[in-house]
């Protein structure tokens, strides 16, 4: 652990690393001193946004004067003085850490998830390792795959704590934690039960910061191209907003850079017989939302609202708050409203059956497996969301199909389901679900447009966010939170009737979904705000930004739904919950 | 006292007579421990007692997992701890853990079948006078040999009559 006593941030401290005076705030890590000057330092178990550890042992660096080595990820400088990280004897007990790790990890690489990304094979490769020193004791252990979202392979983990660290202090989840000690340690829910009987959620952050093969999510690409390849089928795809902003990163382009026109050509090449936008269905969100909000403020309905657009955020609320249900939107969430929309208004328009149409999801979250799953998500007689997909899956078809991304020409969403508003792209981060809905009911409640459309105080990352609203005189108190570990604190506030908000948004994963499990690898809190700044800059560069204002939702209102919260609209586009509390 | 398993109400008794809060939460696992015949702590009372407490289930898990005397798992009724420290050796403590071994039919870390026996190592109970010793519950048995074992394990048989 990082000792913090008689630490002042205020104060500076100068420490030489390989002969290189560094100046840091006292209570800097060695390791991130080591960065200021431009030396990584290698470790399996540290990530910038998560606690430190110190359990994977590969970040050694060498006291200059004692000579003793020290791990560089929990030490700090103020008691460091002179620090060698590239001596001899450095290099050697660093390599021997990592042989040791080898010998207790399976070396399938070849046939693994994370072949090619992941961390201990580049650290192997870093440290020119080329045979096993030790004999293997590792022992396999059977998958976990009981569940439609992830998989824990645990013969591939190499206990280095961050999936826990996610699990328990980012998101407060506690789904799985440690277990035993020495070589008995070992991550584990609790009494080895299967995820499916634990608080998980499925939101996929422990997949995001595990190192190895040992968390992936349910690799479902196979079935999209045994779907592109059917031609019974008609196969549509949707894309979430936070998917535009991220999958370039898998294609070298720089963080959060906006991808949408490439990304777009690319699933028209993979062979979608349309490519539809998710940005479009949260328009439609808006407005089932909106109106229902304001249902709510006016006849006295439950108070907050919250929202119900991110699956890990639901099945948190099932699983853990299970009497603030009635709090919870009745609303699908944009994946799923455009699933219902897909295989009914868009499916009889077109003249394709029902069970032809085949609905594929990109997005950046692994709890979508799960709630596209559901067997109440199946209002158009049939499941109406096939497959999804995260981010990553994507990435590795384009790959597979030979397409150069970065070479792709820009090319147009299909219409009408592929028609979305700068409101809608925001909802892929933080408090731009809450900032579309505004944008809305503004207009709706006071018949005026608003002055501006950029309601700044919902942005930013914060872990909770509050504001007033003035509804040209009418205020409306609202709160925005993302990751579960804030959401809690309002959950709380809730069930103790301390929370005099109209309305809530909440994400389940931290930033929202640019931050989600199925985001490429190595996401990092500044990376999410790249992605964040992406969106807002995709929301101002569309003429449109107003989802009641998106001429294709309101010719399916007039074609089809006839108005927001009608007896059509709460079939395909409402839902009820349960309580999924253990008993 | 000892029962099958308990009820959640008497957890929740166990929980108020150890002190009712965190710091005591070992006295309490080891008391609901104690009570439980088969010596071990079962999920359903962990979970009353990570509710009461407001400790995840989870980090209860790694704590009921950490300490060697804690179990998650059914043991024996009677849980025979044999001394292998050096002066018990010296008095053929091996010789006493082997014929347990044969006698019971199990290994050590191991439950007969009749969930009646469980055998394990402990270190140094300071009776070194009395080596070989084994240790059953609270007691301590010392002077040991094979007649005495056997009388030992006959008696706890028809104790549990």
């Amino acid at each position: 652990m990082v000792t913090s006593m008689h630490i002042d941030p205020n104060k500076m401290v100068t420490i030489k690393i390989d002969g290189i005076p560094v100046t840091v705030p006292s209570g800097t890590t060695i390791m991130e001193a080591a960065r200021k000057i431009g030396i990584k330092i290698p470790s399996l178990c540290h990530h910038p946004d998560l606690g430190v550890r110190a359990f994977c042992r590969v970040c050694l660096v060498e006291d200059s004067h004692s000579r003793r080595l020290k791990t560089a990820c929990n030490n700090l400088v103020d008691e460091a003085g002179d620090i060698t990280t590239n001596s001899p004897k450095v290099r050697k007990a660093r390599k021997t850490v990592l042989e040791l790790l080898l010998a207790n990890h399976p070396q399938d690489c070849l046939h693994c998830e994370r072949n090619g990304k992941c961390e201990l094979q580049t650290l192997a490769a870093e440290y020119n390792i080329r045979g096993n020193i030790f004999d293997p004791v590792w022992k396999p252990v059977p998958k976990e795959m009981s569940n439609p979202s992830l998989v824990r392979d645990m013969t591939k983990c190499v206990r280095c704590g961050r999936c826990v660290e996610a699990c328990q202090a980012i998101q407060t989840t506690n789904a799985i934690g440690y277990s035993g000690r020495s070589t008995d340690f070992k991550i584990t829910t609790a009494f080895e039960k299967p995820l499916s009987e634990s608080p998980c959620v499925y939101c996929g952050q422990c997949v995001a910061v595990c190192p190895v093969g040992a968390l992936y999510e349910k690799d479902d690409t196979q079935r999209v191209w045994d779907a592109l390849d059917n031609k019974d089928k008609f196969v549509v795809v949707q894309t979430a907003p936070a998917v535009r902003v991220a999958i370039g990163e898998e294609f070298g382009m720089a963080r959060g850079a906006i991808a949408t026109g490439k990304m777009v050509a690319a699933l028209r090449r993979l062979g979608f017989d349309k490519v539809f936008d998710t940005d479009f269905s949260a328009d439609l969100t808006i407005m089932e939302e909106g109106y229902e909000l304001i249902d709510r403020i006016k006849n006295g309905g439950t108070l907050p609202m919250i929202t119900s657009c991110s699956p890990g955020w639901i099945n948190f609320v099932e699983k853990t708050y299970p009497d603030l249900l009635p709090h919870v939107s009745s609303c699908k969430s944009p994946q799923q409203m455009f699933g219902a929309i897909a295989k009914t208004y868009y499916a009889d328009k077109m003249g394709i059956p029902r069970d032809k149409m085949f609905v594929v999801s990109i997005m950046p979250c692994i709890a979508k497996k799960y709630e596209c799953q559901r067997p109440e998500m199946n209002s158009s007689g049939y499941q109406d969301v096939d497959v999804v997909l995260t981010t990553r899956e994507l990435a590795k078809m384009i790959r597979m199909a030979g397409l150069d991304f970065n070479f792709l020409p820009e090319e147009e969403f299909d219409h009408p389901l592929g028609l979305g508003s700068g409101a809608g792209a925001i909802f892929g981060t933080s408090g731009g679900g809450m900032e579309a809905a505004i944008r809305t009911v503004y207009e709706v409640v006071t018949g005026k447009e608003p002055q501006s459309l950029d309601f700044t105080a919902c942005r930013g990352h914060e872990g909770i966010k509050e504001a007033t609203l003035d509804l040209d005189g009418m205020p409306v108190k609202v709160a925005i939170t993302n990751g579960l570990k804030n959401a809690r604190v309002l959950m709380d506030k809730i069930r103790a009737g301390e929370a005099d908000y109209h309305f809530i948004e909440v994400m389940c994963c931290p930033g929202g979904c640019v931050g989600g499990g199925g985001q490429p690898f190595r996401t990092t809190a500044a990376i999410r705000e790249h992605r964040m700044d992406g969106l807002y800059k995709v929301d101002k560069s569309l003429p449109l930004r107003q989802s009641h204002k998106n001429p294709d939702i309101q010719t399916l209102y007039s074609e089809f739904l006839k108005e927001p919260n009608s007896h059509l609209a709460h079939e395909l586009l409402h839902t009820h919950y349960q309580d999924r509390s253990a008993k | 006292m000892a029962t099958e398993t308990l009820s959640r109400e008497r957890v929740l008794e166990i929980i108020e007579e150890c002190g009712g809060d965190k710091e005591h939460l070992l006295s309490i696992l080891i008391e609901i421990q104690r009570e439980c015949r088969r010596n071990y702590i079962n999920e359903a009372s962990a979970r009353v007692v990570a509710e009461k407490l407001d400790i995840p289930l989870v980090q209860l898990y790694d704590i009921l997992t950490f300490y060697a005397m804690l179990e998650t798992k059914p043991r024996g009724r009677y849980i025979i701890e044999v001394c292998n420290n050096a002066p018990c050796y010296i008095s053929k403590s091996h010789v006493m853990a082997k014929f347990l071994r044969k006698e019971l039919g199990i290994n050590f870390g191991e439950t007969t079948p009749d969930g009646m026996f469980s055998l394990q190592y402990m270190p140094c109970v300071g009776a070194c006078n009395i080596g070989p010793v084994i240790k059953i519950g609270d007691k301590v048995y010392g002077n040991l040999n094979e007649e005495r074992i056997r009388k030992i394990l006959k008696e706890l048989r028809e104790n549990a009559q």
